[in-house]
């Protein structure tokens, strides 16, 4: 049976992981490549390499800490933050990257999601979206760029259904209201979108316990679920978690 | 010498440092006759069926046709499985090599595509690629079209209905999944491969 997915994330700044509510407070917390090999070791189903610093900054893409990272993984890796052309991601794959998330390029110029996935296939390229509720419902959420700095005039749910046509083979939500919180995910915005799309869909922001997995697993119909934080920190033990989720009903990968 | 064959499609870095922690030793090629000298082959799994065009236009299809006929052990890994196949419906104008009858085709609608993820595996008689390997052990896979099951099918996938995640007969293998991401089971399987006697 399918699994439901657990993604760990590192979000990285200068080629080292940094930890805090995303862009607040960061403070380092290790070396990528090792964090990583340990993440998988403890039950996650594909590492995700953010260069949280690449778009606001203008710098390049942390190549060398993917290359370190891709050599000892032999599980998924996919990495984002700052892809601004097909050129940037042919880079990425070529450091050791699986899959490439593109999040404002793809705003600014849809075009690049076709691109990329002309060359590299759909199951290469993930569209990262950030939301943020800005009336009630699910619908009144608003997607947003430059790492949640700038309101776009785009829907979530419309916006994943344009990714999607135009060669997207995942799509990665992150809640800008959960994220941080610890307080679940935004399971409402989630099985809005994964509703509208027939491509996975990954669920971001918001993860504090086990229950808010399966809370976006079940009502949220997420495909997968990311986290940082929490994983890095040892509050949520990635197995432990899995064991849980078994023990909800959730099809996991166990043993690893 | 393990020859993976570069059909210029993509990046094939993650099966080259997979089979080395394999403890294989690996060279990228083009070239029909490193693929005459190779002691094994893998055919590696990106990009599109059509890419098989290349392999043609290069020579390396004859070159396949040859070591497949000698025995040699090959294996065909996602697209690459599939080309062992008659062909496929995403690319109905580029047969396959033929070695297994059936057309891979489509995953029928009603369930999210392409098949992401980690799935488990049925495995049904004896295998030496999957030598160690626990049955319901599960692997990652990323594809939209598959092959249906056949007489050499050696593990079972259940995606919209039972579908080939592996193959196998004689010194050829195929499989749907990517060993090269499937963490400690896929290293097993590579490792299985590499220290094949041949």
């Amino acid at each position: 049976m399918l699994t439901r997915r657990i993604l760990a994330c590192l979000d990285l700044r200068a080629g080292r992981v940094v930890k805090g509510i995303r862009f607040r407070g960061l403070v380092d917390a290790g070396d990528p490549a090792a964090l990583a090999a340990r993440h998988a070791d403890a039950g996650a189903d594909e590492i995700v390499l953010l260069d949280i610093a690449a778009t606001p900054g203008g710098r390049g893409t942390a190549l060398t800490a993917v290359r370190r990272t891709a050599r000892r993984l032999f599980i998924p890796l996919a990495v984002g933050g700052g892809i601004r052309s097909l050129a940037d991601a042919e880079a990425l794959f070529a450091a050791g990257a699986d899959k490439v998330s593109v999040n404002s390029a793809a705003l600014d110029r849809p075009e690049l999601i076709t691109e990329i996935a002309a060359r590299f296939g759909s199951q290469a390229v993930i569209v990262a979206i950030d939301a943020q509720r800005t009336m009630a419902g699910a619908r009144g959420a608003t997607v947003y760029a430059s790492g949640g700095r700038r309101a776009t005039k785009r829907r979530p749910a419309p916006w994943a259904r344009e990714a999607q046509e135009r060669g997207a083979g995942e799509i990665l939500l992150t809640s800008m209201d959960a994220d941080g919180t610890r307080a679940g995910f935004d399971c409402e915005l989630t099985a809005a979108v994964s509703a509208a799309v027939r491509i996975p869909v990954i669920a971001s922001g918001g993860a504090g316990s086990a229950q808010h997995f399966t809370d976006v697993f079940r009502e949220g119909r997420a495909d997968a679920a990311l986290a940082a934080g929490i994983f890095h920190s040892g509050l949520v033990d990635i197995g432990i978690l899995k064991e849980e989720l078994r023990r909800d009903g959730i099809p996991v990968r166990l043993p690893c | 010498m393990i020859a993976v064959v570069n059909y210029q499609a993509g990046n094939l870095g993650s099966v080259v440092k997979a089979l080395q922690a394999a403890g294989g030793r690996v060279r990228v090629t083009a070239s029909p006759a490193a693929l005459r000298r190779a002691r094994k082959i893998v055919l590696p799994g990106v990009g599109h069926f059509a890419a098989t065009g290349f392999l043609a236009e290069r020579g390396l299809r004859d070159a396949l046709e040859e070591r497949i006929a000698a025995g040699i052990p090959l294996l065909g890994i996602c697209v690459g499985m599939q080309w062992l196949f008659a062909g496929s419906t995403e690319a109905s104008g580029h047969p396959g090599l033929g070695a297994f009858s059936p057309t891979c085709r489509r995953f029928p609608a009603g369930r999210k595509i392409p098949h992401v993820g980690w799935n488990s595996l049925t495995l049904r008689g004896t295998s030496r690629l999957f030598a160690g390997v626990p049955d319901g052990s599960y692997v990652y896979f990323t594809h939209s079209w598959r092959a249906p099951l056949t007489a050499s099918t050696v593990a079972v996938c259940e995606y919209g209905g039972r579908f080939t995640a592996a193959v196998e007969r004689g010194a050829l293998f195929g499989v749907q999944f990517h060993p090269e991401k499937s963490g400690a089971v896929g290293l097993r399987l590579l490792r299985n491969f590499v220290e094949l006697a041949c």
